[in-house]
């Protein structure tokens, strides 16, 4: 046996793998007696970093757990169909899902076209150069930025020089800006990823590059754009600190887009932080965390679609 | 300009008329004429100094070790090479007398005359219908009754009518891969072009899915020109009236096919169709 | 009648807009895809020009290091925030760091296909609840448990950091994932052929090759808790004293503005500007080293 393993160097290896490590890490061993021999190592680490892994899901978890079961015995219909009463200490939270919706949906629509035809002129009307490498610079940057600091923009440009107001507008306005890098990085990555032979066969069936971007590509790439959105849409639903200066703490029906609406997420706030209702504190938390579940459900539905259809 | 014209009616008024082995047997004058051309992407030269000329209702095949520019050529013969940034050519292609370069001209008519169908099956993520519809859509045809029609004929053409005449709805990928291909063949019919390039068709297919495409192409020879490139010499023995050999990017020889395989005139052609290298 | 003749003929004029169709079409989607770069351009224009005068007027050495903030007698020095932000950070970064690198480390190195699927889901759901909710936790979970078995307010510094560290994991995790899978995989089997157990493998080679990625990542999740707001507003008590230890209070420049900003006015409000400028410095200056270090080593990876 010993003289076939030193013959044949591919036994010396099965033998490394049954527990005998090859000379190399072997012979230092007289000085290392005090050391952890390392498949013991292994294990401790590999141990340590499951704990790890764990302790985030378990994190999770317990924010779930924790404001659903303080929170949903609270939300009752009439909590989600009536407006609030004496700041929130009674009554609901209908106007502020009336302005989430507005002001995260009106903040999509904005960034979505631009951050798409962002995506689509980087892919497929040009090749990899300065002007590119600047447009993603910038992308990165603005992603990079605080949310303050995104308040305070929107506060004195949209709100004040503009003279939009601290309104839905300002507010959709200043998220739209927040959310536009990730709607560029996903669409880019979901174009990116329909196959180059598809764009073959269009041009050799007589498109134009704008019908082929429209008719093949966005519609493989349709799902995978959609991950973006949604997730867009959860990060407008949980943004506090920039709409607190733009679109404000006004908590009445909004009328037009030009009323300010306190969001769902500026409630919860409010309440808790004023300690004004513990319940109706919780129970806005639930309402916010269930939205979130759902736009991650839905975000994560698309990711399937996405790949099974470009594969 | 007018006498481009007067060509393309006599070539129209020639593929009309159906008589498939007329044509065969006297060519006339050529559907493509390729003069002096080079091409080449970057700081690589592909391909150099090719002349040739491709006549109506005939099938010419390239044969060639592979990096011989064959698929340059022929993606050069519809302008898809236009598409990479760095392609540079010189020399000229004519389709009709009309030199496909030339700065006014359509590239997308040009590509709907001169279908293309690739080595490995490409269904578009639509239906079998919409795949069928995409060129003539494209093209400006919208009437439901001419798109029908256009779809039933070109997939008879492609010997697959009877197989997937009740599921044109399906998702293209659902079909076996033999099935793509034909589909594929079908996609570019329904352009009813003029000049058929065939890249490889069969390469990644069995040889039941090879024998069927053959036996499609077969049908549809009388009626089309067609270049095909092929690394299966005996498919280029079968397949066609005239060959070309291509090697390191320059055409060394182009004849009938008859000739080609019984009495090259260069040796490397012999050599590489009897199997000596390649 | 072939597809291709039942073109209707077009005019000179339409032959031509066809051609030149690719170039319009391009140069629009320029105009538009210029957006991102141009709000930046216009984000930077904006907090500079309300916030930089009252900056020079106060000067600039003495707005960062006077620990005077009394807006109502015009006395402005950020010094207590900037140490505020500087401590919760880098408590924050202990954490998180620790915690996303071990996620991403496992994720990438020792999971089975299950657990990735539980995994991933999870930390991406992390990076999507609202920062207001993990302060809420905060307040009503942590800062009791500090109070009680740590002394102090607890409201601190601590809390802080453990919130914020939590709220970048997500962050520092899904880059390092990136870096991490972008190691060779013949690296590792070349490693674990020599003999050498997975952990070591991971250790000696894996996260040394990977080591410019992660230092992005977790330069990144730094910026992520410079700027966070609302979760410090909640959990860090806003005292406006520079901290003496992990268990005091302190204030950020990040609550700085939020807290005050709903009231201010005249130089106050221009002094909240002036504190937004000195947060976009330090962001832009991490933004900065974090596309540096990615960058090279991207280009090290495309040049071998």
């Amino acid at each position: 046996m010993t003289r076939q393993a030193i013959s044949n160097p591919l036994h010396a290896d099965e033998g490394a793998d049954n527990g005998a490590p090859p000379p190399q890490i072997n012979a230092p061993r007289h000085r290392r007696q005090l050391r952890i021999p390392p498949d013991v190592a292994q294990r401790i680490v590999v141990g340590g970093l499951w704990a790890i892994a764990m302790s985030a899901v378990a994190v999770l978890l317990f924010i779930i757990v924790f404001i659903m079961v303080k929170g949903l015995p609270h939300v009752t219909p009439e909590f989600l169909l009536q407006a609030p009463a004496k700041g929130g200490r009674l009554g609901g939270v209908s106007p502020m899902i009336f302005g989430t919706i507005a002001v995260a949906g009106l903040a999509v629509l904005i960034a979505g076209p631009i951050g798409v035809i962002t995506a689509i002129y980087l892919t497929e009307y040009t090749r990899e150069s300065k002007l590119t490498a600047f447009i993603r610079f910038g992308a990165d940057c603005l992603a990079g930025i605080p949310s303050i600091i995104f308040g305070l923009f929107g506060f004195v440009f949209f709100a004040d020089t503009l003279g939009l107001g601290i309104s839905i507008i300002s507010g959709a306005l200043t998220l739209a800006l927040m959310v536009l890098p990730t709607i560029i990085r996903t669409s880019e990555e979901a174009i990116r990823a329909v196959p180059a032979a598809f764009r073959d066969v269009s041009f050799g069936l007589g498109s134009t590059r704008w019908q082929m971007v429209t008719r093949v590509v966005l519609r493989s790439a349709l799902p995978g754009i959609g991950t973006g959105i949604v997730l867009s849409i959860g990060r407008s639903i949980s943004e506090t600190a920039a709409l607190m200066l733009t679109s404000g703490m006004v908590a009445r029906h909004p009328s037009s887009v030009f009323d300010s609406a306190r969001t769902l997420a500026l409630h919860f706030f409010t309440l808790s932080r004023e300690g004004i209702s513990m319940p109706k504190a919780y129970a806005t938390a639930a309402v916010l965390v269930l939205a979130i579940l759902m736009i991650n459900l839905l975000a994560y539905w698309f990711m399937r679609r996405f790949i099974a259809r470009v594969r | 300009m007018m006498s481009a014209n007067n060509e393309m009616h006599k070539v129209d008024h020639i593929r009309c008329s159906h008589v498939g082995e007329h044509c065969a047997t006297s060519p006339g004058p050529a559907k493509i004429v390729v003069r002096d051309f080079h091409a080449g992407f970057g700081e690589t030269q592909v391909l150099r100094n090719v002349s040739l000329d491709i006549y109506p209702c005939q099938r010419l095949a390239i044969i060639g070790p592979a990096g011989g520019g064959k698929t340059t050529f022929l993606r050069s013969l519809n302008r898809l090479n236009s598409l990479e940034h760095d392609f540079r050519h010189s020399g000229s292609i004519l389709l009709d007398g009309q030199d496909i370069f030339a700065s006014n001209v359509d590239v997308a008519r040009i590509r709907r005359r001169v279908g293309m169908l690739y080595a490995v099956p490409i269904p578009l993520p639509l239906s079998i219908y919409e795949n069928l519809t995409y060129g003539p859509r494209l093209a400006g045809i919208r009437d439901r009754h001419r798109l029908d029609e256009l779809v039933e004929t070109s997939l008879k053409s492609a010997i697959l009518w009877d197989e997937v005449k009740d599921r044109l709805r399906e998702p293209a990928h659902n079909l076996s891969g033999g099935q793509q291909q034909r589909m594929c063949l079908a996609r570019v019919l329904a352009l009813e072009p003029e000049v058929l390039l065939l890249d490889e068709p069969c390469s990644g297919l069995d040889p039941i899915s090879t024998a069927k495409i053959e036996d499609a192409l077969d049908e549809l020879k009388s009626r089309y020109t067609v270049v095909l490139v092929t690394n299966n010499t005996k498919q280029a023995a079968r397949a066609s009236e005239r060959t070309a050999f291509f090697l390191m990017g320059e055409m060394i020889e182009c004849g009938p096919t008859a000739v080609i395989f019984t009495n090259p005139r260069h040796g490397r052609t012999s050599d590489y169709i009897t199997g000596h290298f390649g | 009648m072939r597809a291709s003749q039942g073109m209707p003929k077009r005019s000179p004029l339409g032959a031509w807009l066809d051609r030149k169709q690719d170039l319009f079409i391009s140069s629009i989607l320029l105009v538009v895809a210029l957006s991102a770069i141009s709000g930046l351009v216009v984000i930077t224009a904006f907090i500079f020009k309300e916030g930089l005068p009252i900056m020079l007027q106060v000067g600039v050495g003495k707005f960062v290091s006077s620990s005077d903030w009394y807006p109502a007698e015009g006395h402005f020095g950020i010094f207590p925030m900037i140490m505020g932000s500087l401590a919760v950070t880098a408590g924050a970064l202990v954490i998180g760091g620790v915690l996303g690198l071990g996620c991403a480390v496992v994720l990438t190195q020792f999971c089975p296909r299950w657990a990735v699927s539980i995994l991933k889901p999870s930390i991406e759901l992390l990076a999507g609840i609202p920062s207001v909710v993990y302060g809420f936790i905060g307040v009503v979970i942590l800062v009791p448990m500090i109070r009680v078995h740590l002394g102090g307010p607890g409201l601190s510094v601590l809390a802080s950091s453990i919130v914020l560290g939590i709220m970048m994991l997500p962050t520092v995790t899904s880059i390092s994932v990136d870096a991490l899978q972008a190691v060779p995989k013949a690296y590792r089997d070349g490693s674990i052929a020599l003999g050498a157990t997975h952990w070591q493998t991971t250790r000696m080679v894996i996260l040394k090759a990977s080591r410019s990625g992660l230092v992005a990542a977790m330069i990144l999740g730094m910026g992520r808790a410079v700027g966070e707001t609302m979760a410090v507003i909640m959990v860090a008590g806003n005292t406006l004293d520079v901290p003496d230890s992990i268990l005091a209070p302190v204030r950020t420049l990040t609550s700085n503005i939020a807290l005050e900003m709903g009231y201010a006015a005249g130089d106050h409000r221009k002094a909240l500007f002036a504190t937004g400028v000195v947060l976009f410095v330090i962001i832009m200056i991490l933004n900065t080293i974090a596309l540096t270090v990615s960058r090279r080593r991207s280009r090290r990876k495309s040049g071998a």
